[in-house]
């Protein structure tokens, strides 16, 4: 075998969490009255789109999650030996982008080093901007420079509409054998929004993603799109890569804290007396510690740790690994609290009413009591409350890495990206496109998780049910 | 004489849905107009059209609203502010809710006066007290510095009705303004209504369902079904001769006292509202319907006063006399249930330390028994705990104090799970005692499952044979309860309690929160399933036609007692106890009521933190005398069962 796969923790995990929704989304399916609210959310043409968007980070952030080791290659057959570095099938899909390094800095579609150095042209010694070993090199002289990536970008352009018309196409045919209608009437019908879901906009959305895609697919085979870092790697690749952090930090943190929420909120609220007493204690005392303060001091912990026991860990990606896990754990220790209160408040609601109240004249127990009347009666909050948990996460993590309590500083991740553009932010001419493009990938995944967040509390909320 | 209000072919819509279709009516200065009709018949969204204060999604399709000389609906909505409060104005349903609860009463009547009537400082707050004393706000000056959680159910009504009259307005537009309250409260603000129109000529529109309060207060009465005046005539005529087949069936589901006979039921329910309406709206449910009732919608025809749209209007049979039984006299065997001295009193904790500084007395020495196959009603206001006796008997609260037997075994937390089998209970609201994601067949499994009734397959036969015995069709139980209508919830809850083969069912208040035709189906299915399977009813209620109808004994509570005990003819027709006959005084009624004037209570209910010394009555009572307020009364047998607890009537000869 030409190489091992290598399962971090947070790989597990992830796929653990996938089979989940599966399984989630396959009950639901079965079930009519949990599945109604869930067609309100895909009739909203902002949350299906947003759904899209987020569909596509979701996906880099699974591929980015297959990781493996590659056999080095001149290891013997019988006892192969494998490279130390942990590669991902994203990784291996874009290999152009990891492995095409430049020195330093360059600017976005740049030729040349963002640096002035001494190089020899003609024979003589001169200080310039040397010509970058990867971006622009195809060219033979400058002047072409602005010509190709005009020329790339509508090629990436045209490709994205073939695509996006191919796909339009199979969809009207498809829709059409399923609903029998002609493709000319399916076609006003989607025209005019009278499809019954929002097909117009989520038509929009994929063809705007696939240009996006094209353009970006087209120009990072001869360029470095978003430029390259101070070690001279390519900041897409880098960005790309932070996705899967992203992700991470959003789901898992989540996974942590809705065990703690869901448990002590409904037994808070349910048994009330001293059961009530002491969870407020603790919640109250948790939330009058600072957050950062908790992170900081678990974090080092697992740092110190990891650092004294070093035989633990084959590769260094399994170290940032457990330390990324280790920061989801705490962050999901100190954020449950939040939605506790909120889960006992609605549980201190709804023992009283007389649904409970008739279960209780059966004796029933407690534990079939919360788990059949009160439960699946607050299940529309826990769902409320994770997506729109999702994208605090996403931008405490940057927060976080950025005063340096974050992830480890070898893994990649927005947070990272931007305390690394700190100090440049400070040169003259200034490096600004580290910051940018980790902050227009974190914009687009928070404004599309709060879009979709929106659409889904709308249609679970039972106080905007009349609005709809 | 020009009318006041005149309402001509109005039409709201949401979306297709025409909730309000082409309904005209007038109503003249200091006439009362009662719309009256079942939930979901468009009464409430014609008042708001009137109004214009339709929520998101409804608006006035056509039609026209003359308010005197203005046109209300071509009104700009700056305009339309000045005529709301000022030309009409609206009491709503619920006290509670209209009020806000952080401002002085006070203060928001002030508002009111600032905006129409320009009083503002101390000629402001004199003309609110002056309005409080004219709703009979008592001790009025003092009340303007109270907020609303200060004042009791009917204070606040009357709050409610003052800020309305503040504008001085011409039009006084009531929905269902004594629903919420108790029935002696009730009568204190229909009294007031009908004072303030008599005195300030208003016109006032008065939505209900409710025929007594119609027949009392009503100089006209309008039928509404399914968005369309159905029915309109002057009051008498209205209530000697009700023409349309719906009005008619309205009469008939009322149960009546002396009759055990079956009420009659209206099939099926209110039609939704989609606009495929075609022919008479009532035609499914109405037993005279002919073929042409189906394909054609009936216009309006005049009889005498009356109007009526139906095709067979003069031509309807003669009202049906209904078939008077006799209940029949189970005898008294060895009781099912005693109680005896049940006292459930909760603690009131203050301070750092949660310590207890009293106690809230919600039943205080209860003593009862039931006989098999016999019902005992519990009868008091809201607030005398008698929902309290009803959970305590199950244990679903804890007593403080008292004993519980059934069938001779004494109940103790220890036996817990033999009381539950044999006692169950019906709640008072269908829709909030229904799990909303459990599926039907779950429901009704959940009592066998927990006490560990029979085995799985057994289970599944009950199931299918509950169902059928309230009358629910076999597929029922796959379907979640948001798929039935409140009455066929009701019949669920009733069949889930009775999947644990109870002998004892404790029915609070089943029926309050539904419709009187549907009310009479639910009252039906009680009544055959006591005669089939030997059911004792414990019926806790505030509704005294259902209790004549239904109990055999009644017991009426005030305050965590009960005052007086007797069998239910006894009680009802010649009450003793001075609070016994205020609130079956109190009752509205569709006929006359006979000779004695009616006795209108003061006051409201007091704490049961705090109950008054001596007789916990005699704040309230006319009869009180210095005896009263010193010492509480013992019992006074009347003969035959029947006791009460009152010194007036123990000094009688």
């Amino acid at each position: 075998m030409s190489f091992m796969p290598v399962i971090l923790w947070t790989d597990a995990l992830i796929f653990a969490l996938l089979a989940a929704v599966l399984a989630l989304v396959w009950f639901i399916r079965r079930h009519e009255h949990l599945l109604a609210p869930w067609r309100v959310v895909a009739q909203r043409p902002m949350a299906m789109g947003a759904a899209l968007v987020l569909g596509a980070f979701v996906v880099i952030g699974l591929l980015d999650s297959l990781h493996y080791r590659e056999r080095l290659a001149d290891s013997p057959a019988d006892a192969p030996q494998y490279s130390v570095e942990v590669l991902s099938v994203f990784d291996a899909l874009v290999s152009g982008l990891r492995t095409r390094q430049e020195k330093t800095y360059s600017a976005p579609l740049a030729m040349q080093l963002y640096a002035k150095e001494f190089i020899e042209r003609d024979g003589e010694t001169v200080r310039d901007y040397p010509r970058l070993k990867y971006g622009g090199a195809h060219l033979a002289q400058a002047d072409d420079h602005r010509h190709d990536i005009a020329r790339r970008a509508l090629v990436g352009l045209a490709q994205g509409l073939a695509v996006s018309l191919l796909l339009f196409g199979l969809l009207a045919a498809w829709q059409g054998r399923r609903t029998q209608m002609d493709f000319g009437v399916w076609l006003t019908a989607w025209g005019t929004g009278r499809l019954g879901w929002p097909g117009r906009t989520v038509v929009l959305i994929l063809a705007i993603m696939l240009m996006l895609a094209g353009v970006l697919v087209q120009l990072a085979s001869g360029y470095h799109v978003f430029g390259t870092d101070k070690v001279g790697q390519d900041v897409l690749y880098i960005t790309l890569k932070s996705i899967r952090t992203g992700l991470v930090i959003g789901t898992l943190t989540t996974l942590v804290t809705l065990p703690l929420a869901i448990g002590f909120g409904i037994a808070a609220g349910y048994f009330r007396g001293w059961v009530d007493d002491v969870i407020q204690y603790v919640y109250t005392v948790l939330n009058s510690i600072p957050g950062v303060l908790l992170i900081a001091a678990a974090v080092l912990i697992v740092q110190v740790y990891i650092e004294s026991h070093p035989e633990v860990f084959d590769t260094a990606a399994a170290r940032a690994d457990v330390r990324l896990l280790a920061l989801c754990l705490i962050m999901g220790v100190t954020s449950w609290t939040g939605l506790a209160r909120l889960l006992r408040g609605e549980s201190l609601k709804l023992r009283t009413l007389d649904y409970v109240e008739a279960a209780r004249a059966f004796g029933v127990s407690h534990a079939r009591i919360i788990s059949r009347h009160i439960f699946p009666n607050v299940f529309h909050l826990v769902l409320i409350a994770i997506v729109l948990d999702f994208s605090g996460l996403v931008l405490a993590e940057a927060v976080l890495s950025y005063v340096g309590v974050g992830v480890d500083p070898s893994m990649y991740s927005w947070g990272n990206m931007i305390n690394g553009a700190r100090l440049e932010l400070a040169r003259e001419p200034v490096v600004w496109w580290q910051l940018g493009a980790a902050f227009a990938f974190m914009f687009a995944l928070v404004l599309a998780a709060n879009l979709f967040a929106d659409g889904v509390r709308d249609a679970f909320d039972p106080r905007l049910g009349g609005r709809r | 004489m020009k009318p006041l209000l005149e309402v001509r072919d109005l039409v709201t819509g949401f979306g297709a849905t025409r909730v309000v279709d082409g309904v005209s009516f007038r109503v003249s200065a200091g006439e009362i107009y009662a719309l009256l009709g079942e939930s979901g018949c468009g009464k409430s969204m014609t008042a708001l059209s009137l109004m214009r204060l339709l929520p998101d999604g409804g608006r006035v399709v056509s039609g026209s609203v003359q308010l005197g000389e203005t046109d209300v609906l071509t009104l700009p909505e700056r305009d339309m502010r000045r005529v709301r409060g000022g030309q009409m104005a609206m009491i709503f349903q619920e006290p509670m809710l209209a009020l806000n609860p952080v401002i002085k009463v006070g203060e928001q009547i002030g508002e009111a006066l600032a905006l129409h009537r320009k009083l503002t400082g101390q000629a402001g707050r004199d003309a609110a007290r002056a309005l409080l004393d004219a709703v009979g706000v008592p001790d009025a000056a003092r009340r303007l510095d109270s907020y609303p959680f200060e004042l009791s159910g009917g204070l606040r009504q009357r709050v409610m009705i003052a800020m309305a009259l503040a504008g001085e307005p011409r039009l006084l537009i009531a929905d269902e303004p004594t629903t919420a309250l108790d029935v002696t409260i009730q009568a204190q603000v229909l009294d007031v209504l009908r004072r303030l129109r008599t005195e300030q000529q208003m016109g006032m529109l008065l939505i209900t369902h409710d025929l007594g309060v119609v027949a009392e207060n009503a100089d006209r009465v309008g039928v509404m079904y399914a968005g369309e005046l159905v029915e309109e005539g002057a009051r008498d005529a209205f209530f000697a001769s009700p023409q349309h087949p719906y009005s008619r069936m309205l009469f008939e589901a009322l149960p009546r006292p002396g009759d055990g006979g079956r009420l009659t039921t209206i099939p099926g329910q209110v039609p939704p509202l989609d606009g495929s309406l075609v022919g008479c709206r009532f035609a499914p449910r109405c037993p005279h319907a002919v073929a042409r009732c189906r394909s054609e919608s009936p216009d309006w025809q005049a009889i005498n006063d009356q109007r009526v749209r139906c095709h067979l209007a003069g031509a309807l049979p003669a009202s049906s006399v209904r078939d008077v039984t006799v209940q029949t006299a189970i005898p008294a065997s060895q009781p099912l249930l005693q109680v005896a001295g049940l006292k459930v009193h909760f603690p009131i904790r203050r301070g750092f330390i949660q310590r207890t500084v009293g106690h809230v007395r919600a039943v205080d020495d209860v003593s009862l028994d039931i006989q098999a196959g016999r019902t005992l009603a519990l009868v008091g206001e809201s607030g005398c705990g008698k929902t309290t006796v009803g959970k305590a008997l199950l244990r679903l609260i804890e007593p403080t104090a008292g004993s519980i037997a059934l069938g001779g075994e004494t109940i103790t937390a220890r036996n817990a799970s033999t009381l539950r089998r044999q006692a169950q209970m019906v709640f008072q609201d269908p829709y909030s005692s229904l799990n909303p994601r459990m599926r039907v067949a779950d429901i009704l499994l959940e009592g066998m499952d927990a006490l560990g009734v029979g085995n799985a397959p057994q289970r599944r036969g009950a199931v299918a044979q509950l169902l059928r015995q309230v009358g629910l069709p076999d597929d029922a139980g796959s379907r979640y309860p948001h798929a039935f209508s409140g009455g066929q919830r009701q019949r669920i809850a009733i069949a889930r309690a009775l999947a644990v083969s109870p002998r004892r069912v404790i029915c609070d208040a089943p029926t309050s929160a539904l419709d009187v035709s549907v009310q009479a189906q639910i009252l039906n299915l009680l009544k055959d399933l006591q005669q089939d399977l030997g059911l004792a009813y414990l019926f806790i209620t505030h509704n005294l036609a259902v209790v004549e109808y239904l109990a055999h004994e009644v017991a009426v509570m005030y305050l965590g007692r009960i005052v007086e005990r007797g069998s239910a003819a006894d009680v009802l027709r010649a009450p003793r106890h001075p609070y016994t006959q205020a609130l079956v005084s109190a009752v509205p009624r569709i006929e006359p009521h006979a000779g004695e004037g009616i006795i209108r209570l003061a006051g409201d209910q007091p704490s049961p933190l705090n109950p008054p010394r001596g007789c916990h009555f005699h704040p309230r009572c006319p009869h009180a005398s210095e005896v009263c307020r010193q010492t509480y009364p013992g019992q006074t047998d009347l003969g035959n069962g029947h006791w009460v607890r009152c010194h007036w009537v123990a000094g009688q000869p």
